[in-house]
């Protein structure tokens, strides 16, 4: 019955998305009001089918229904509720049904937004993500039927992986990720409704702007929970190992990163149209790759457990996108003819340019060192890897560019630099990279690239805080504000730009995390016997014996560890080893302190009656730096989403109309910002 | 189109044209000079970071050229042939493929599935003295659920320490 319905629903879903398609594309060419209402209907109508789709499969999930495929490859009676619920995600085929619902909800959130434009970028826009909706819906109908019915019953089935039940981040790692994955459907959408319909002015930038930053927000989101995750449960005190699925990740928030830099220097002067269509085009082709990665299991990697047999559908539906959007592209070149012009090498639209230009060389090498086994395979009949080392030194000199860009950009104004005040903007900021590169010689960092790292984050720091500090001052004296009453009006008054810098500093303080936790950690490994101590750094780890622990879903082996610092007592550490029935091979599950400095202790191996134990004690300074860093990056980016989106509602003129009355182009520009103070003032 | 074509054009008529060509052209100059530069490093990168997978016979057969480059090696443990010392954390073995063994040395604590017999993939270097040295263990495990035969479950093996915890 399930499974009758369930497949049912996708089928649904499927009809509606080619039926919408139809309709979007005929609204478009017609332009016709009723039908672009029929096929907003249809936007509509899939939510609720995905949403149904979904509650009936978890509703499985809860209740075992093993004869449901899914369920009874990832379902058990062991399972807890909770890992229960989450195991919409834990395989192939859930997954991509909670693909489909995430993708039906955006689908729908985006057409309401826009319920009320006109002109033919939105029903094409739309019709490009019933066409996304097409192929993934197809994937629930045909290859990866997640309420395919299975005989015989079976009465229990293995749980989810463990990998996933090990901890609860797993929870909000998927959902999180995939929304930025999912999200980076709608700049592309956008941009091909601007090459169908033939508006290739700023509107769609400008419009997709918010959809872009809302799925980055997410995306990168996602990429931290999933070092978190990998740093709770992989167990070597590492969070990154440039493992393909990482990388997949990694690779669209580059491009993204890059769209949403470049994006501003369209809206501002009417430059790098192409190049903006082109990024939001690899953005999602990316995403879809990261996906096929991920799925067909073509690489080995830690995510294998997701893999199946649907790689195919997946380099098909690639191959249709880059044809079409290559075909696209070529068909509108003539009105692709830049318009603008760089005016001067010291401006704001050239940094833009090098942190696109590095950017995307960034995402260059990632994608070579992982596609590379692929090449060699193919070519030259070897299998090989391309080891971590590769990703570690060439992408060190991207972000030390990418941290002396986003100390210089900001300084400088749009349009052409101002001789004078440059020397000012910078002076502090060289003196500070200076200052760090000394300071952390003398105190023995002896590690190049992370005193290049320091240096340069520094750098970074004083002229994005300087941002601050310079028009906050200015209106506090001006106007007798006090400072942070003058602080709230200067941030709203801009929110998108006062929220990047937010966004700025996060990135400071994770390349600093990243820097400091991979050149000055220490690692120790001994093995105990009960009463013995050991020492790493500063801190003493004194074992005090074994214990085993026997639950429902696993069986728990761990040790109890008294940790101290410099005779300071810091409490008992845990690390323990899970053992799930259907692995062999235990989960490790490391203890962690997290303060300014984390000492991350393994359990590695243990005598079966507890007479010893080896214990792998990592000390890593400045870790929840990562975590803090990626949250503000988050925080920054939501905030001048948020209050952006406020301020165009309440400010009239041609950035609050709506989108379809944008046709006359770009807002008037104005004279070349000059001094920075009155930037930050205006308003 | 055209309307908004001009409006996107700055109005900044005033520079003189050799100075805003010079200026144009120098970004691009720029990128051109980074980006041979880079496809250069790109290029040599990669090839000394490449890792291969190998046999141990695939090993041998690769003679002098064997030695320095990074290998993971796949095999299986040959039975009784694993000496470790807990305190020293010294593990040597011998990985063998069925026609070639070879002698492997790392320190750190194994794998707890570690032992006789099993399928290991081992990362390192093939030192001058024939040792393989090995930086990275790793157990291979097969994707297909097997049930624990009776007595090999983790709980009937530790049940010493859920007594000691019990009580």
């Amino acid at each position: 019955m399930r499974s009758f319905l369930g497949t049912s629903l996708s089928a649904a879903a499927l009809a509606v998305a080619v039926g919408g398609l139809v309709v979007a594309v005929l609204a478009a060419r017609r332009n016709d009001a009723e039908l672009w209402k029929a096929a907003r209907w249809g936007a509509y109508t899939n939510l609720w089918i995905m949403l149904v789709a979904n509650l009936l499969m978890i509703q499985a999930l809860v209740v075992r229904d093993f004869s449901l495929s899914y369920v009874a490859q990832v379902g058990s009676h062991a399972t807890p509720l909770f890992f229960a619920i989450i195991s919409l995600w834990a395989a192939l085929e859930g997954s991509l049904l909670f693909w489909g619902f995430i993708m039906a909800a955006l689908t729908a959130a985006v057409v309401y937004v826009h319920r009320e434009s006109e002109g033919p970028l939105f029903p094409y826009a739309l019709a490009t993500m019933f066409g996304v909706g097409i192929f993934f819906y197809l994937l629930l109908v045909v290859p990866a039927n997640p309420f395919a019915s299975v005989w015989p019953v079976p009465t229990d089935g293995p749980g989810p992986n463990p990998l996933l039940q090990n901890h609860p981040l797993m929870a909000l790692h998927p959902p999180i990720l995939y929304t930025g994955y999912v999200g980076m459907m709608v700049p592309f959408a956008f941009a091909i409704g601007a090459l169908l319909s033939g508006r290739l002015d700023n509107a769609w930038v400008r419009v997709t702007r918010r959809w872009t930053v809302f799925a980055w927000i997410f995306l990168t989101l996602g990429v931290v929970a999933g070092m978190w995750w990998s740093y709770e449960v992989l167990g070597w005190g590492g969070y990154w190992a440039w493992d393909p699925v990482e990388n997949a990740s990694f690779l669209p928030w580059l491009t993204a990163t890059a769209l949403i830099h470049s994006s501003m220097v369209q809206e501002r002067r009417g430059m790098l149209g192409v190049w903006n269509l082109t990024l939001a085009i690899a953005t999602f082709v990316l995403t879809i790759l990261g996906t096929f990665l991920t799925r067909s299991g073509i690489l080995s990697s830690v995510h294998a457990f997701a893999e199946g047999s649907i790689g195919t559908y997946f380099l098909v539906f690639i191959a249709i996108i880059l044809v079409f959007s290559v075909v696209l592209l070529l068909g509108r070149s003539e009105q692709l003819k830049t318009r603008g012009s760089l005016d001067a090498a010291a401006s704001r639209e050239t940094v833009f340019l090098f942190n696109n230009v590095v950017l995307v060389a960034f995402t260059f090498t990632v994608l070579l060192g992982t596609l590379f086994p692929l090449l060699a395979e193919a070519f030259r009949g070897v299998t090989v890897s391309v080891g971590a080392p590769f990703f570690n030194q060439m992408t060190l000199p991207f972000v030390v560019a990418l941290l002396f860009l986003m100390g210089v950009g900001p300084a400088l104004p749009w349009g052409r630099a101002v001789r004078g005040g440059l020397e000012k903007n910078f002076l502090w900021a060289t003196g500070a990279m200076v200052g760090v590169a000394i300071v952390s010689l003398i105190l023995g960092v002896r590690d190049p690239y992370a005193i290049l790292a320091f240096a340069f984050a520094a750098f970074a720091l004083v002229t994005n805080v300087r941002e601050y500090v310079v028009p906050v001052r200015a209106r506090a004296s001006t106007r007798g504000e006090s400072i942070p009453q003058a602080f709230g009006k200067v941030v709203f008054s801009n929110p998108q730009r006062y929220g990047g810098y937010f966004a700025h500093l996060g990135v400071v303080l994770m390349a600093v995390g990243i820097a400091a936790s991979s050149a000055m950690q220490t690692q120790h490994e001994a093995t105990l016997r009960p009463g013995e101590t050991m020492q790493v750094e500063d801190y003493t780890l004194r074992f005090d014996g074994m214990w085993a622990q026997d639950q429902p879903q696993r069986f728990s082996v761990g040790a109890t560890l008294q940790a101290s610092r410099n005779g300071r007592d810091l409490g008992t550490m845990e690390p323990r080893l899970n053992y799930y029935p259907t692995q062999e091979d235990p989960v490790p599950t490391p203890a962690v302190r997290s303060r300014m400095t984390d000492l991350y202790v393994v359990l590695m191996a243990f005598q079966p009656d507890g007479s010893t134990a080896t214990i792998s004690a990592i000390v890593e300074p400045l870790v929840s730096w990562i975590w803090i860093g990626g949250v503000m990056i988050a925080l920054g980016a939501a905030f001048g989403l948020v209050f952006g989106i406020r301020r165009k509602r309440t400010v009239p003129g041609p950035v609050g109309e709506p989108a379809g009355a944008w046709r006359e182009g770009d807002p008037p520009l104005g004279p070349p910002q000059g001094v920075l103070i009155t930037e930050g003032a205006e308003q | 189109m055209n309307d908004s074509d001009r409006s996107g054009t700055p109005s900044q008529p005033s520079r003189s044209k050799s100075g805003s060509r010079r200026w144009r052209a120098a970004p691009f100059l720029g990128v051109g000079v980074l980006l041979v530069g880079f496809g250069y490093l790109l290029y040599g990168g990669i090839g000394d970071n490449l890792v291969y997978y190998l046999t141990p016979s695939e090993l041998e057969a690769r003679g002098d050229a064997a030695h320095d480059t990074s290998v993971r090696l796949g095999g299986v443990v040959i039975p009784e042939s694993v000496r470790w010392d807990a305190d020293a954390l010294d593990l040597r073995f011998r990985v063998g493929d069925g026609t070639t063994e070879l002698e492997v040395h790392s320190t750190g604590a194994p794998p707890q599935m570690f032992r006789d017999g099993i399928e290991v993939l081992v990362e390192g270097r093939l030192a001058s003295s024939g040792v393989f040295e090995s930086t990275n263990l790793m157990v291979k495990h097969s994707n297909e659920y097997r049930a624990p035969e009776e007595g090999q479950r983790p709980q009937d093996l530790y049940r010493d320490l859920m007594q000691t915890e019990g009580e």
